[in-house]
């Protein structure tokens, strides 16, 4: 079997790839929502932009839900720890994430023009609500959250919902909205014609410009705040609780894996430098680059983030020691390995089927489609 | 710092009606899927344009309720890092795992395809199409199995053992976890179950049609599919739901004894109490009916094998828990850094009984200066109250057995065909539709309710497993969760209700009742 250090350390890698996997995939669905009101001005419009993720919103929702499940498996601590300190933004996450399921099945099965646009409302808010506040959560990592363990390894907190709010994670809330609806812009351009296709490339030129500036203000802005290091640690091969470490805290140490290591530098190159491609393939019109760029995008901002932080995952504000990292927050070596070989098997024959289902229903969505089926249309 | 006494109370209620609410939708999911299958193999088999119809229609309504199965299952996940946090930290090595494999096994194939069934009819062939039917239903299945794993373990907790370095519960056999026999033996009872209710939606709504003469050509078939399914499915969820699962592990037992009243240990083998009003003061059933023998066979399987009481499993429960202070006081020790051989012997001996010393925490926060008041409290803890569970477990069996009656009726004349005069048949199919959703929620509070009061069976007490989070964010999610779920739930029942009585020509193939005008008409009308 593989050894303990090299697990803990493929499976951050893991973390970070079903992370990735849903905002690839879901994010094109969070993205549409956001734009709906905007490229569909009345329902056969919303119809087509609804129809563009309709068939395949639901796989991709997917990645979140296994995500959650992976981090329980995997991360047991950090899945206990974020899910209970974060408890009142993530009930309310749970409550925008309802409105999707059943806005999608729901919302054409009535005729009444009042339910279909408050259920374009609901979809609205189930696209940019969690994009905001899984920015916003993202934010606090670097701000560390309030927790602390007892001596039984119990986790205690001590901060309230609002506390969760300041410049720094508002801005990086807003940067996900927008990186999402870049991403989400991109694809529906790609997806549909006329005036749907055309607010979705004007949106998606705004959107990249938007992304990179506030990627690149955050970046300095996160050079300026309190750092983490793990500055000793016991053996990484073996088995750690959280309390086994000793942490500094200094302005600056976000940066020191990009100190160490000046090559990651390009994660937040290809971020930036995707999210200007989009725009420039926007003002192009040509439609893949757009995808391209977006998705680029999407990986550099993410996983340059993960590197600033790694090997933290959730660094504690109150008790430094007690932050969680790759190292001492995961599951036994035995289910590492097992998940791994799980991961090993599914994932890929998941990206097969899901191409597959891509292909078959790929194809642009257009006005004239909907009202040929409009009975079996969502 | 231990979780305030009400957020354990309002997580478990929050955890209950969430997940009760979840499982008035997860049954017709599992067997209405299959419905689909059977109803388009026809189709492909034979090319008759009616089963192609019956396979959208009932599949409008899968997707109706469907679509309430995704959105309050994502809830189930939330809550145990949300309300159970320490339960997260405690077994997530274990528990996890069955719901991770879960997500990449199952739901990845039932969410990717299910979209495909509604949107693929013209850009697949038909046996393709078929295919990705059968996809969903496999996957939605498969995704029950998973869950199931994960909730036997709860149940009867092997494969695993508690690791004093991290605290928490540890995998040592997957294969263990997977084969638990208790999980094996819900697993099939559950989906039988869901079978039935997902059958009996689908015999009921054929019925009322029939009843009102319209669309009959469709309705026979759709009854026919399942009154056939019905009765294989009721067969299986009684003869396969029997207590073989209750023979092994420590709740199981006490789930045994509860749920027959078996106040006392008899000589094997023990008669079955069919009826009698449980005593829980005075630890004796009033007015029992018993039927000699009969429990003893149906539990054990054997003739010598005893089935062990309410007052013998306090007193086995009042010794573990004995034991659980001495693991208890090693395991201090050994958090606090003495290694030596002795506390390690000590703990190693007695860890068994860990979990049953973690249920005088309740009463003593430092478990080891427990007075023999405090450990006959903790002993009489173990058993959950008597009659709920008793009167419970009989609603659910003697509905099981309603069910079969009316399957079978179904079936029999369906076969003389002679089922148009038997309106009572009809009627009763019709008013029978909730019935399985109440003999459901009665075998799931058996479940999970007779584990009580732990959380992970002989582990880990419910009381220690929530977060130690404040009661007024508990209030916050509870009364939101139930007010988004009442009104969704109201918009479900309606739009349900509305395509119910639509019927096929809600498919605007102008080939049935509310387009032709003339009742009787339909595709290949009989």
């Amino acid at each position: 079997m593989i050894d303990y250090e090299t697990l803990k350390l493929i499976w951050w890698g893991l973390m970070v790839l079903l992370m990735l996997g849903f905002a690839l995939t879901g994010g094109w669905d969070l993205g549409v929502a956001t734009l709906l009101p905007w490229v569909g001005h009345n329902d056969e419009e919303r119809r087509v932009a609804i129809n563009a993720i309709g068939p395949t919103w639901e796989g991709n929702q997917t990645w979140l839900i296994t995500f959650g499940a992976a981090l329980f498996a995997a991360w047991p601590l950090v899945y206990a720890a974020a899910f209970s300190v974060l408890y009142v933004a993530l009930i309310f996450t749970l409550f925008a994430l309802f409105l999707r399921p059943v806005g999608f099945d729901y919302r054409s099965k009535l005729d009444d023009p009042r339910w279909r646009n408050g259920w374009d409302w609901g979809l609205f808010v189930g696209g940019v609500f969690p994009a905001l506040v899984f920015g916003v959560a993202i934010g606090n990592l670097f701000l560390g959250l309030p927790f602390a363990y007892d001596d039984t390894l119990r986790v205690t907190y001590h901060g309230g919902f609002l506390d969760l709010f300041s410049g720094f994670t508002i801005g990086t809330g807003l940067l996900a909205v927008a990186m999402l609806t870049l991403h989400g812009g991109a694809y529906l351009y790609l997806r549909t014609d006329a005036a749907v296709a055309e607010r979705a490339r004007r949106a998606t030129l705004v959107a990249g410009l938007v992304t990179a500036a506030l990627f690149a203000v955050l970046g300095f802005w996160l050079a300026r705040l309190p750092g983490y290091q793990v500055v000793a640690i016991g053996d990484v091969n073996g088995v750690l609780t959280p309390t086994q470490k000793q942490v500094a805290r200094d302005v600056g140490l976000w940066f020191a894996n990009y100190h160490a290591w000046p090559r990651l530098w390009l994660l937040p190159a290809v971020g930036l430098g995707g999210a200007v491609l989009t725009s420039v393939a926007a003002a192009l019109r040509w439609r893949w680059l757009g995808l391209a760029g977006s998705s680029l995008a999407v990986i550099g901002i993410i996983v340059s983030a993960g590197a600033a932080l790694f090997p933290f995952v959730l660094p504690s504000s109150i008790d430094a020691v007690a932050s969680l990292t790759a190292w001492d927050a995961v599951s036994s070596h035995r289910t590492l390995g097992l998940m791994l070989g799980v991961v090993a098997i599914f994932i890929p024959v998941i990206a097969l089927y899901t191409s597959w289902v891509y292909r078959v229903m790929r194809g642009t969505v257009t006005v004239e489609q909907i009202r040929r089926e409009t009975h079996t249309s969502y | 710092m231990l979780p305030v006494a009400d957020v354990v109370e309002l997580s478990r209620l929050q955890f209950g009606l969430t997940a009760m609410f979840h499982f008035l939708f997860v049954p017709l999911t599992l067997g209405l899927s299959w419905i689909l299958v059977i109803c388009e193999s026809v189709y492909v088999m034979t090319g008759q344009q009616v089963y192609k119809d019956m396979t959208r229609f009932w599949g409008k309504l899968f997707g109706i309720n469907f679509a309430m199965g995704v959105t309050t299952g994502m809830t189930l996940e939330f809550q145990f890092g949300t309300n159970w946090a320490y339960y997260a930290h405690y077994v997530g090595d274990i528990f996890g795992t069955p719901l991770a494999i879960e997500g990449m096994m199952a739901f990845f194939l039932e969410s990717t395809f299910v979209g495909l069934f509604f949107f693929g009819w013209n850009r697949l062939s038909k046996v393709q199409h078929l295919v990705v039917t059968f996809l969903v239903a496999l996957g939605s299945n498969l995704s029950a199995l998973w869950i199931l794993i994960a909730n036997g373990w709860m149940q009867n907790p092997v494969g695993a053992e508690f690791n004093y370095q991290t605290m928490r519960m540890e995998l040592t056999s997957i294969t263990d976890v997977i084969f638990n026999p208790v999980a094996q033996v819900k697993f099939v009872h559950t989906l039988a179950a869901g079978y039935v209710a997902a059958a009996m939606f689908v015999l009921g709504v054929s019925a009322w049609y029939l009843l009102r003469a319209r669309d009959t050509g469709f309705a026979i078939r759709s009854f026919a599919v399942a009154a056939g399914f019905g009765l294989a499915s009721v067969c299986s969820v009684i003869v396969l739901g029997d207590e073989s699962g209750y023979a092994t592990g420590e709740v199981q037992k006490v789930k045994l004894a509860a749920i027959e009243a078996e106040w006392d240990t008899h000589p094997a083998p023990a008669a079955i109490t069919v009826f009698g009003l449980p005593n829980q003061a005075e630890q004796r059933t009033d007015y029992a009916v018993r039927i000699p023998y009969a429990l003893g066979l149906i539990a054990t399987r054997s003739t010598d094998k005893q089935i062990t009481g309410i007052k013998d499993l306090v007193r086995e429960h009042e010794a573990r828990i004995r034991n659980g202070m001495l693991a208890y006081e090693a395991l201090v020790k050994l958090r606090a850094g003495d290694g030596s051989e002795d506390v390690k012997r000590q703990f190693e001996r007695h860890q068994a009984d860990l979990g049953f010393g973690l249920l005088l925490k309740k009463y003593t926060p430092n478990v080891v200066d427990a007075t023999p008041a405090q450990i006959a409290a903790a002993a009489q803890d173990t058993i959950p109250r008597v009659a709920p569970l008793f009167w419970s477990f009989r609603v659910m069996v003697g509905l099981g057995l309603l069910f079969l009656f009316i399957f079978g009726a179904s079936f029999w004349f369906l076969a003389r065909r002679n089922l148009a005069p038997q309106r009572w048949l009809l009627r009763l199919a019709v008013i029978s539709i909730p019935l399985p959703w109440v003999a459901i929620m009665t075998g799931w509070f058996v479940a999970e309710y007779g584990r009580q009061p732990w959380s992970i069976s002989g582990v880990l007490p419910t009381f220690l497993s929530a977060s130690s989070i404040e009661p007024g964010q508990v209030w916050f999610s509870l009364i939101g969760l139930m007010t988004i779920y009442v009104l969704l739930f109201a918009i479900e029942m309606y739009l349900m209700l509305k395509y119910i009585r639509l019927g096929p020509s809600s498919l605007h193939t102008g080939r049935y009742f509310r387009e032709t005008g003339t009742p009787a008409h339909s595709a290949n009308a009989s």
